[in-house]
């Protein structure tokens, strides 16, 4: 009876069963990168709203229609510049790997991320447009939180923890209105930050 | 323990074919190429597991064409995944 041989097959079987099921070739760089890029984004943003007001005096946002204009401009550079590094360095990761980018794993993965992420983008554009602008802050950490959740059955387990993160700053932003962008820095730059870190000492780039 | 090796299913002793059988699992369906890239094996040696599987009833193909090539897609059966789990399950009462 050989006890060995079945501890092997049980590790097999896990390793394939994750290996075949999951994208694994998410890098821990882009997180990194979209961290950063997302706080010089809200740095450009927070100069648009606060513009021409008085250090010292109590500050309004100020959202006029030429700087919400600015700020949509602002944000989907942001976006863009963002996944786009996303996608560079994974497919690097992916290529070192051996591994290929673009299967059914990475397009389920894909398609989950996005069905809560489309969904939350369309209602904030409809509150944005509406006037809530206090809303849009805590209600995109949330959605993007839950996409994350989402996706995270076929990627790295890691991505949930991110997801139900983003999940709680968003229900506090809610609490905390009016903090929106500071909250926006803790979601999208910290985290990403951190998460990508961690990432990096896990599995390399 | 008798009782537990009657459990242990001869047709998964094989690596090649344990593979198929994991990856079958938790895989709507594969096609012959992600099978082979993923188990790391030569196009006959995955043919020859596959086709002795398909023997015993516990994987199932269909054809289909991709831009006019055949694309041959495997998934488990229910028998199979019936199979596979009574296997774990015996390797997990064998391991306790």
């Amino acid at each position: 009876m050989n006890k060995e041989k079945y501890v092997e097959d049980l590790r097999d079987i896990k390793a394939i069963m994750n290996k075949s099921s999951r994208f694994i070739s998410l890098s821990g760089l882009s997180g990194i990168f979209a961290g950063v890029i997302a706080l010089v984004g809200l740095y450009a943003a927070y100069n648009v709203v606060y513009q021409n007001q008085d250090y010292l005096a109590y500050r309004k946002a100020v959202i006029t229609y030429e700087s919400l204009s600015l700020l949509l401009v602002i944000a989907l550079l942001t976006i863009a510049l963002a996944v786009g590094f996303g996608i560079y360095f994974t497919t690097r990761k992916a290529k070192k790997e051996g591994e290929v980018l673009w299967d059914s794993q990475s397009e389920r993965l894909v398609v989950n991320l996005l069905v809560p992420l489309f969904t939350g983008g369309v209602l904030c554009l409809i509150l944005l447009l509406k006037g809530f602008i206090g809303l849009v802050a805590p209600l995109t950490l949330i959605f993007y939180g839950l996409a994350l959740v989402n996706a995270s059955k076929y990627t790295l387990k890691e991505v949930r923890s991110l997801g139900i993160l983003e999940i709680i700053l968003g229900l506090l932003a809610m609490q905390f209105i009016g903090y929106g962008l500071l909250f926006w820095a803790i979601g999208f730059g910290g985290l990403h930050i951190i998460y990508g870190i961690v990432m990096q000492q896990k599995y390399g780039s | 323990m008798k009782e537990i090796l009657k459990d242990l299913n001869k047709a998964f002793e094989n690596k090649v074919r344990l593979g198929i059988m994991s990856a079958l699992m938790v895989n709507e369906h594969l096609n012959f190429n992600r099978l082979k890239e993923l188990l790391n094996v030569t196009d006959g040696n995955l043919a020859s597991h596959l086709k002795s599987l398909e023997k015993s009833g516990y994987v199932a193909f269909t054809k289909e064409f991709l831009n006019r090539k055949p694309n041959t897609k495997y998934h488990i059966t229910p028998s199979g995944q019936q199979a596979f789990k009574k296997h774990i399950k015996a390797i997990e009462r064998l391991l306790k």
